[in-house]
């Protein structure tokens, strides 16, 4: 099935359009813009955004949403932070678990599955809303973040941890790698596999997927645990990054995914849009933020005109939708 | 008099109305008459301003009239009633008539009581008997009806226009409708009235309009013409009548078994003792009016509420404990859903997916998808169920709907059922489809399969049916074979004996 065929050709196309022309305009305007130093910058930066978006496009294709993704990363990448320097101490039991990188990074994930898990529980056993089960997983993450740093960061992790977030591979930085696997990943799942179907089926009608035999609670459960732990994979690229759990880590970064989300032409209401439209997304916001800041424009006003191109985006997308 | 003249609309690509002219008389109900796509509901969005691009003109009155919205051609005077309705649940009767025309006192605020009256008013003379602040919600969908009426009666509208009234309403419903419609009628109002049931438009209607391919193909009174002349203008064609010659069911082995069902949800009693058997390869029919536990007795076979009922369901003799329709699938029991749309299609996926929904893990391949076989799947369904569509990467959406219940047929057909549960099959379907509908679902039959077709039609059910179980309250009120069945008994068992 061609899920792209959703949109002509043209429109198809359009934030890819829409990106080239913000290049070519940003590399008229500084000399700066088209480096290749410049390209991995904003490659690294987006790169993390790219994770979470992924995540958070699959949670939207089933028409739910997830805000809690910003706490999770927090949480987990400050879980990771602590188990890799303290380990976990119970004094009076005499009892001590040092952590690997590795276990780390599995401890960091099964948190976030946790969590994502959770999410999807108290969506389809108790029919909490998707929009409020999210709400409250975002406070209570980030009361526990608070908890385990007790409000101070986590720094000075160590030079294999920090090679996640500063390091190269064959030439490409480690961040990038990660982001271009996870997108990989995603792209086969959505396209390839039957869960990938029974998403965009649950978006599209719900009531009939289920008539169809589809398991929707269990799909449902599946796709907010992956958008855990895409959130945790999130959390250890930027604890990484700055060799530092930070307890406020990833305030407002839903904000920032769902944002890719829409301006790659994924519906909100379910059932229709694609992994490489939300990854396009991403790169458009990080192209215009890194663009912004060489032109040396203040940051109140990016924020002003980023939120100008989210609802252009989808104007345009409304205005593709009724001719179509 | 509303007089259209040579109205023409087309789509991109698509030609839905071409050189269309027609008059609707006061005091006349004029049967707007053809197969789906023929152009019925592009007409009636023209006439009521839904699609305000059109060629051609529209007269009311003797005056040429254009409309931008709905709401200029509901104040100029012309009502549509939709099949779907458009009513706000959550908000009561009174605050839907008068939505949007809200009644205000000097200060500018709501007049409550003024329009709860004349709310009180258009009831009393439709005779619904409920309050007027009863909200939409606890109102049955006849009711709701009405309520639709009374909206168009408020707005003193001249045309009203009724599409497919009767497609979700119990036969008592439908004579109180009647009822209406004539009170309508020696008012003078002009009604357009858009059906499939034939048998109704003999009754009802004065005039009519076929339409065929976006064109009008023949005018006249109802008088005048018959039942198979309707038919053949609509189609272009004869329909040949079904012969239904089977006998080998009675003889066949016992396949699904319903011993005692119960089901009391709250204080209101569901289905009470409901106990039948199907053999396999037969039809049997299901029929009741609006509220008699049909559709809720198809949703306990498929394990839609579990744990809500008691009762003993057997499948091949053995008892089934299904937990949810994806149970259901795996024992063999499948179930096409009476609201294609809202149950039925993902609107927005392409027929090929629609269709190996089901099946997708059986005809995959290490955990993946296996297109190939998908398209083989889709291919199948396509040729025997004849499913009119340019490719298979059509969205289901701009289907038909006898297409769009072919596809959702195919799905379950792809399941490899035993037990196949039809609820109201051919549904807003044209007269052509419907027969092929019936066709096909005795042809399942001869495989072996063993079917349950429920419907609020009694010529549907006559014609498929091998037995006739007849639900009254959730009870089975009467049993009846093929060849004694007629019309007035079972109407008599349907319909509830204290009211």
């Amino acid at each position: 099935m061609d899920l792209s065929s959703y949109r002509p050709l043209l429109t198809r196309f359009q934030s890819f359009i829409a990106l080239l022309i913000l290049c070519i305009a940003l590399s008229l305007l500084s000399n700066k813009f088209l480096t290749i130093e410049n390209g991995w910058n904003v490659l690294r930066q987006i790169s993390v955004n790219v994770c979470i978006s992924v995540g958070m496009t699959l949670v939207v294709l089933t028409a739910g949403i997830d805000l809690s993704v910003g706490s999770i990363l927090a949480f987990s990448g400050a879980v990771a932070a602590g188990l890799l320097k303290n380990g976990i101490a119970w004094p009076a039991h005499d009892l001590f678990i040092g952590f690997t990188l590795l276990g780390t990074i599995v401890a960091a994930l099964v948190v976030g599955a946790a969590l994502g898990f959770f999410n999807g529980w108290m969506i389809t056993r108790f029919k909490v809303p998707p929009f409020v089960a999210t709400l409250a997983m975002l406070t209570i993450a980030r009361g526990l973040t608070m908890l385990w740093t007790r409000g101070y960061p986590i720094s000075s992790l160590g030079a294999k941890f920090d090679y996640i977030g500063t390091g190269w591979l064959l030439g490409i930085p480690v961040l990038v790698w990660i982001s271009a696997v996870t997108v990989i990943l995603a792209v086969i799942l959505v396209r390839k596999t039957p869960l990938g179907r029974y998403i965009y089926a649950i978006g599209g009608n719900e009531q009939a997927a289920r008539l169809s035999g589809i398991h929707i609670n269990r799909v449902k459960i599946i796709v907010y645990s992956i958008g855990g732990i895409l959130a945790a994979v999130g959390g250890i690229m930027v604890t990484s990054r700055l060799d530092s759990a930070q307890p406020n880590a990833g305030t407002n970064y839903e904000l920032d995914s769902i944002a890719a989300v829409v301006i790659g032409g994924t519906s909100l209401s379910g059932g229709r849009g694609t992994i490489m439209g939300t990854v396009l997304g991403a790169i458009i916001i990080g192209v215009l933020n890194n663009g912004l800041v060489l032109l040396n424009v203040s940051p109140f006003w990016q924020q002003v005109i980023k939120g100008l191109v989210i609802l252009l985006s989808v104007i345009v997308d409304k205005m593709n939708s009724k001719e179509a | 008099m509303l007089v259209a003249e040579k109205i023409g609309k087309r789509f991109t690509g698509v030609i839905a109305l071409h050189d269309v002219s027609m008059q609707l008389r006061p005091g006349r109900v004029t049967a707007i008459i053809g197969e789906n796509g023929a152009g019925k509901s592009t007409l009636m969005k023209i006439l009521s301003g839904v699609y305000a691009e059109y060629e051609g003109r529209i007269l009311l009155g003797g005056r040429e009239v254009r409309f931008a919205n709905p709401k200029e051609a509901q104040e100029k005077g012309i009502s549509i009633i939709h099949q779907e309705l458009n009513l706000i649940p959550d908000l009561s009767i009174t605050e839907n008539i008068f939505l949007g025309r809200e009644l205000t006192d000097r200060w500018g605020l709501l007049n409550k009581k003024a329009m709860r009256e004349r709310t009180a008013a258009l009831l009393r003379r439709l005779k619904l008997n409920v309050p007027p602040d009863t909200l939409i919600r606890a109102l049955k969908v006849g009711q709701q009806q009405v309520v639709e009426i009374a909206k168009a009666l408020l707005l003193e509208s001249q045309v009203i226009i009724m599409d497919e009234p009767t497609s979700a309403i119990s036969e008592a419903e439908v004579e109180i409708l009647y009822d209406i419609i004539e009170q309508l009628r020696a008012e003078g109002k002009i009604i357009a009235y858009i059906s499939h049931k034939l048998d109704e438009l003999f009754r009802i209607a004065d005039d009519f309009v076929v339409l065929r391919d976006g064109r009008v193909t023949e005018t006249g009174t109802m008088k005048t013409v018959d039942h198979d002349a309707i038919v053949r203008k609509m189609v272009g064609r004869d329909i040949a009548a079904l012969e239904h010659h089977r006998t080998q069911a009675d003889a066949a082995e016992e396949l699904l078994s319903v011993t005692a069902l119960d089901w009391q949800a709250g204080n209101k009693q569901l289905l009470k003792n409901i106990t039948f058997s199907l053999r396999r390869g037969e039809v049997l029919g299901i029929f009741g009016l609006m509220g008699a536990g049909r559709t809720e007795l198809l949703e306990c076979i498929l394990g839609l509420h579990p744990g809500e009922h008691t009762g003993d369901i057997r499948l091949e003799g053995q008892r089934l404990d299904l937990r949810s329709p994806r149970d259901a699938i795996r024992a063999g029991l499948v179930l096409v859903p009476e609201d294609r749309k809202k149950d039925g299609l993902i609107p927005g996926l392409d027929v090929k997916t629609n269709i190996s929904l089901s099946i997708l893990r059986s005809i995959g391949r290490n955990g993946l998808l296996n297109s190939k076989a998908e398209v083989t799947l889709a291919e199948h369904y396509k040729n025997s169920l004849r499913i009119k569509t340019p490719n298979l990467e059509q969205q289901v959406r701009h289907l038909s709907g006898g297409n769009q219940q072919k596809v959702i047929l195919a799905r379950c057909l792809a399941t490899d059922p035993k037990v196949l549960m039809l609820d109201e099959p051919t549904r807003g379907i044209d007269v052509n489809t419907k027969n092929e509908i019936y066709k096909l679902i005795l042809e399942l039959a001869k495989s072996s399969l063993g079917i349950i077709v429920v419907s609020s039609e009694l010529p549907e059910i006559l014609t498929v049916s091998d037995r006739i179980l007849v639900l009254c309250e959730g009870k089975i009120s009467g049993v009846f074979p093929r060849a004694t069945a007629n019309e007035d008994d079972i109407l008599k068992a349907a319909i509830p004996k204290t009211i």
